[in-house]
């Protein structure tokens, strides 16, 4: 994986030193917070309802053993002993003081992490296939790319007061697991009629209070433009992205307004100008991170042949791997969704857990999912069964991947200053219902995602089923939302009809799930025989 | 005309009033410019040559298009003074000074200290801007400006 050479690590550094000074300044009253708070923000700091939030950078997902430990240190030393792994790969701290926050990034740098620009009106964190230089299905590592991006966007000056928060995802894969059409910028590398990496261009894509899929803006843009191209999309989004009302500042409103075919035509015009203004690093920067992106030492001639003969690890182990691109080797994926659990959370124990498997295992690496679980991406199948013992001995065995019990959900109203509803006892309580692993493994293929408000950060309109709470005078309300998807079948959920109380919504995912198995034909997902037989049976099962 | 509290030029501030650019359109002769947010700053560049000052405004910090107005400026060679107005604050100042600002009239006059700490933070950046300082990969491979 990636390591920083001296420049940066001079960056971090010098961004401790920069907050460590803009909080002296805070706390002395020579800076008003109206000031401060953007600031704060464009370094993961919230203020939220009980306490400060920290949300630090996980770059394209992927840390090692090493700082998988001190995110365990954190959570032990400066909140209550657990973290938050969110849905765009990296981690929150819930109870967090503002006065230890510079220690907090002081620790991190000496591991080469930081939370620049993990919230704000800025390009933040690059987002990216947890499966990376591991999946059998992608055309190459799409990592160096993202690094590429990541540093481009670091302290970009043009671009750090933006209309609105800007997000980009890099994938490599036809196999779309990092819902990268629902980014400002999606981005697939692809290789062209000569056989050229380059990278294809969505953009305008989104959630939150008007979801939107992300149109193809350019076909493929090659390694040695990337940059001035990313560049164009920028500035055009900076010059005309709307101001006057925050909730149409995303860039999905500006295309929207202009039509693509607009908004392709001013990049262009753009691009053509960026292109000649030396922005773009050779392609000697886009090999040289591409070095620290080969494989590591993978032996060769490894059986696939497994002891399955203990039935839970069986299970666990049809659910939760996936196919690796080397013989006798699979990718791990360990469910942060037990039973009862609030989804994304871990212990620091449970962290440290992991970083020491990842070490032992999996050539010490670790990767975050959008869907809030982590991935060891490397492992030996004859290792497989000793990880399974000592993960199921730490309650992290759940064989539920992809499964119903496998929820996204958003803090909601137990610790969001923005939320109507608490989307964590919904969760709990849902997955508390079908916690029986066979009735998970009959339902199949079933992602449910649940948010506790419009703003869609547990990505409703992208569920099979997606869950919407909101405010009805006063009383916690949750709407029920069908047929989304952030896959490659990418598609926007769609609302059922009035909504329910906490308990009501519980029943109410029971009911269409019981519609579900009534319907199905073969091989069919939940969200199959949805699109095949459409709202109305769902509908009348609900309120008939 | 508002006076630069900060100016990093070597001749001494220009002190013409800046006129709308909504007046080059009309024929104006004047060698000074004000631009607010919403202007479209490429309306300015057929009479670069007569232009000595440009004062780009920022009514709130938060509205960050003034920052694409100074690079589409130095981009098309203008090497006149580009002063930021308005709610210029310190913690926008290394982003200012990247985008090619060379003067500063805050509103609210600046602390000179933490102009000169927030200077002092940053060795190097990632990106090629139009204040023509070497990116970071040009140095990781010895690339000329």
């Amino acid at each position: 994986m990636y390591q920083y050479d001296t420049y940066d690590q001079a960056m971090v550094d010098a961004r401790v030193a920069e907050f460590r000074d803009q909080v002296r300044r805070r706390l002395d009253g020579s800076l008003p917070e109206e000031e401060f708070r953007h600031l704060r923000l464009k370094n993961g700091l919230y203020l939220q309802l009980h306490a400060y939030m920290l949300r630090v950078a996980i770059p394209y997902g992927t840390l090692s053993g090493k700082q998988m430990h001190m995110l365990a240190h954190i959570a032990r030393t400066y909140d209550k002993g657990y973290g938050h792994f969110t849905t765009r790969q990296n981690i929150q701290y819930n109870w967090i003081n503002l006065e230890q926050t510079p220690d907090i990034l002081a620790e991190l740098a000496t591991v080469e992490m930081h939370a620049i620009q993990t919230s704000g009106n800025c390009i933040r964190n690059i987002s990216s296939d947890q499966f990376a230089g591991a999946a059998a299905d992608e055309i190459a590592d799409p990592r160096p790319w993202a690094e590429l991006l990541r540093q481009w966007s670091t302290f970009h000056p043009e671009f750090q007061l933006l209309p609105r928060k800007f997000k980009i995802a890099v994938i490599a894969s036809s196999s779309d697991r990092a819902a990268m059409r629902l980014h400002d910028i999606g981005i697939e590398l692809v290789k062209n009629a000569e056989g050229v990496l380059g990278a294809k261009f969505f953009v305008g894509g989104g959630m939150g209070r008007t979801p939107m899929i992300a149109p193809c803006i350019r076909e493929f843009v090659s390694a040695q433009e990337l940059i001035s191209y990313a560049e164009a999309c920028l500035r055009v989004y900076n010059r005309y992205g709307r101001r006057d009302n925050k909730y149409k500042a995303r860039i999905k409103i500006l295309i929207h307004e202009l039509g693509a075919d607009e908004y392709r035509r001013q990049v262009e015009e753009e691009f053509a100008h960026m292109k000649t203004l030396g922005l773009n690093p050779p392609v000697a920067e886009l090999e040289r991170i591409s070095a620290y992106f080969t494989d590591p030492a993978f032996e060769q001639g490894l059986s696939d042949a497994l002891d399955r003969s203990d039935p839970d690890f069986a299970v666990w182990v049809d659910q939760n791997t996936h196919p690796h691109k080397t013989p006798g080797y699979a990718s791990v994926t360990i469910s942060l969704k037990p039973a009862g659990g609030i989804p994304g959370d871990a212990t620091a124990d449970q962290i440290d857990l992991m970083a020491d498997l990842a070490s032992e295992y999996a050539f010490d690496e670790l990767r975050v999912t959008h869907s809030q679980n982590i991935v060891l991406p490397h492992v030996r199948k004859a290792d497989l069964y000793a990880i399974w013992q000592k993960l199921d001995a730490a309650g992290l065995a759940s064989a539920n991947l992809d499964l119903i019990g496998d929820m996204i959900a958003c803090p909601g109203l137990d610790y969001c200053s923005l939320a109507n509803a608490r989307s964590i006892p919904v969760a709990q309580k849902i997955s508390q219902r079908f916690a029986d692993t066979g009735r998970q493994l009959d339902l199949g293929e079933l992602k449910l995602k649940i948010s506790g408000c419009i703003n869609a950060c547990g990505h409703h309109h992208a569920g099979h089923i997606g869950i919407l709470g909101v405010d009805k005078k006063g009383v916690e309300n949750f709407q029920l939302l069908l047929g989304g998807s952030a896959a490659e079948d990418v598609s926007i959920a769609k609302i059922v009809g009035p909504g329910f109380d906490e308990d009501g919504i519980v029943n109410a995912v029971e009911t269409v799930t019981n519609v579900y198995l009534g319907a199905r034909e073969d091989g069919e997902r939940f969200v199959d025989t949805y699109r095949r037989i459409g709202m109305e049976p769902f509908k009348e099962a609900l309120y008939g | 005309m508002v006076e630069p509290q900060i100016i990093y030029r070597n001749e001494p501030a220009v002190t013409d009033a800046a006129v709308p650019l909504a007046d080059f359109a009309d024929g104006t002769n004047a060698a000074a410019v004000r631009i607010e947010p919403g202007d479209d700053v490429r309306a300015l560049l057929p009479h670069l040559s007569q232009v000595r000052l440009v004062e780009v405004n920022f009514p709130a910090f938060g509205d960050g298009r003034g920052f694409s107005s100074a690079q589409i400026l130095r981009e098309a060679g203008y090497t006149g003074e580009l002063r930021a107005t308005g709610d210029v604050l310190v913690d926008q100042f290394v982003f200012l000074r990247r985008c090619g600002f060379d003067s500063f009239a805050p509103r609210k006059p600046l602390n000179l200290d933490d102009v000169k700490a927030a200077e002092g933070f940053f060795p190097d950046f990632y990106q090629n801007t139009s204040d023509g300082v070497a990116a970071i990969w040009a140095k990781r491979h010895k690339v000329a400006p």
